[in-house]
């Protein structure tokens, strides 16, 4: 079930919430939206969703577009909302046999599909309770199931982990990446380490243009900056400044060297080297050498985090 | 799913699953219970108290009351239908759920009908009473029904139409009201009105096509007057949700 976005532009008055973006997402792919606030997400899932029109481009599902077959479209799509909207006076039950009737399950199906949606989102203890009676957690969880009891070929879910505590978010996640295995499945977030933990593929929106689409792991090597190592020598007889620093810093490929003191029996040192170039080994020789007692030494991955406040915050209008 | 043909190829399957969602939800809700009993304490008051007194052998007046009444209490009714939805976000899991507008508009007034049906079902107390005491004509009595019926019918769409225009209940409860007093009251107004105006606002008024079916004849013109009204009222609700989309 694939999915196309071509030149999709979407205006809430004279501003562009959307800005002629562009992107697939394949079948069974994992697809992470990040991006600030405010960024667009939301307002591209909506329009995939067939909840509002585009103002420019096309969407298409499965070739069919939402502006065309906007009925074709709902039939393979399940939804959660950001926030999470839900009818507070109905019990999970009731919600859950009205959502399968609204998606056309066949009598005989529904109480099977009811039965596994309940299982697998966790909410056998809770199913008599009304959902206004519910944790937010538990909603989570009956939004989910409500997105996926019609066992659709597409998911999009706009924050699933909103509002969860820690281990409610690990449990959400792994419920994802167990029920999206087979589906197509777009999934926003401003959270990082979701994006790494669930997604195959990463988009990055900044004011709704996209700045970054790859795997975490293409982006974080694409933005890489410069290398960077942290090294702990043991303090010995000699002064690290005089004689430890001059003979790092002369090392290939080392563009700068920073002492940052003495800490108890330690010197640390932060070494910054060229793009692409690991100096571990030659560091390794070179304290051999020297008679160096290396006690730490870390060669710090340019992380998403930095990855996603360089495309950002860069962003940002000039006041 | 059942796709009978209807009109513009709705799913009598979506509306039914709709229609008993909504009329549930009123029977949960506190707000449905208390409209019943107000309806009944108003019609004890004006109506019921009077009966004997009145000692004419007919139904008439309580058709009449329960109109004026009806008339408040039914934008009661249908305030939260839509507005609530708008309110709570959940319109656009509504919306994106494989439904056709027109099923939801409809589901939604056919509970509401259903809901202000069983809410008159009662007055038959009213009738039982008056029937074993005089010789009642039977035909203006399922004439009033009817009338009342339809009349109700199109004061329920016009408040399902106010409240799809907004997220607040009270302004639905408002405009609703403003709708239905508007048509209920077209009629009255006539003696003020230039003399070419009459004729179209006369037709215009729920009043005058209820009191026509309400004598016990069932007028075409009438019948096409209570249909139209509903058709046009819930085609304009059904354009209203197309709106918010936009």
């Amino acid at each position: 079930m694939a999915i196309a976005v071509r030149n999709l532009t979407k205006l809430y008055g004279t501003e562009k919430a959307v800005d002629d973006i562009s992107f697939d997402v394949k079948t069974g792919e994992i697809l992470g939206f990040l991006g600030p606030n405010g960024a667009g997400k939301t307002t591209t899932m909506k329009i995939i969703t067939c909840y509002m029109p585009p103002n420019g481009g096309s969407v298409e599902v499965d070739g069919h577009s939402v502006t065309e077959h906007s009925l074709e479209v709902r039939k393979k799509i399940g939804y959660l909302p950001e926030h999470n909207p839900l009818y507070m006076d109905m019990n999970v039950i009731e919600y859950l046999e009205y959502s399968s009737q609204l998606h056309g399950i066949s009598k005989s199906d529904v109480k099977p599909r009811m039965r596994e949606m309940v299982e697998v989102c966790g909410l056998g203890d809770v199913r008599h309770k009304d959902i206004g009676e519910l944790s937010k957690g538990y909603r989570q969880r009956v939004g989910l199931a409500q997105a996926m009891i019609h066992d659709p070929e597409v998911l999009i879910l706009d924050e699933p982990t909103s509002g969860l505590d820690p281990n409610q978010i690990v449990e959400i996640r792994h419920l994802i990446r167990q029920l999206g295995r087979a589906k197509t499945v777009i999934l926003s977030t401003h959270i990082l380490s979701e994006v790494q933990a669930t997604c195959d593929r990463v988009i990055i929106i900044n004011e709704g243009k996209i700045v970054a689409d790859g795997t975490p792991e293409k982006l974080q090597e694409d933005f890489r900056g410069s290398e960077t190592i942290s090294l702990e020598l043991k303090a010995g007889v000699t002064n690290a400044m005089t004689e430890m620093f001059p003979k790092i810093k002369s090392l290939q490929h080392v563009e700068n060297v920073n002492y940052a003191g003495q800490d108890g029996n330690k010197h640390k040192f932060t070494l910054h080297t060229a793009k692409g170039s690991d100096i571990r080994e030659e560091l390794f020789h070179q304290a051999v050498a020297e008679n160096w007692v290396v006690l730490e030494m870390t060669r710090s991955v340019t992380s998403l985090e930095e990855v996603f406040h360089k495309l950002t915050r860069a962003e940002e209008p000039k006041k | 799913m059942n796709t009978l043909t209807l009109p513009f190829k709705l799913s009598v399957g979506n509306i039914a699953s709709i229609f008993r969602k909504e009329l549930k939800s009123y029977f949960n809700s506190a707000v449905a219970y208390v409209v019943i009993v107000v309806f009944f304490v108003l019609m004890g008051w004006f109506y019921a108290g009077n009966i004997f007194l009145m000692n004419a052998a007919t139904l008439r007046d309580m058709f009449e009351y329960a109109g004026i009444i009806f008339l408040f209490i039914i934008p009661a009714m249908t305030m939260r239908l839509l507005a609530e939805e708008n309110k709570s976000g959940t319109i656009e899991l509504l919306t994106t759920k494989p439904l056709q507008d027109g099923e939801i508009v409809l589901g939604k007034f056919l509970a509401c009908w259903a809901f202000v049906g069983i809410t008159i079902l009662p007055t038959l107390v009213y009738y039982l009473t008056i029937a074993t005491h005089g010789e009642i004509d039977n035909g203006p009595v399922l004439g009033g029904y009817l009338g009342l019926l339809l009349m109700t019918g199109v004061y329920v769409a016009c408040g399902l139409f106010a409240s799809s225009l907004t997220e607040n209940q009270i302004v639905a409860f408002m405009v609703g009201i403003f709708f239905c007093v508007a048509l209920f009251f077209v009629d009255k107004t006539l003696i003020f009105m230039p003399d070419f105006a009459t004729g179209v606002l006369q037709y215009l008024s729920v009043d005058y096509h209820f009191s026509n079916i309400a004598r016990g004849v069932i007028d075409t013109r009438d019948v096409v007057y209570f249909a139209s009204m509903l058709g046009f009222t819930l085609y304009l609700t059904v354009v209203s949700l197309e709106r918010r989309k936009w």
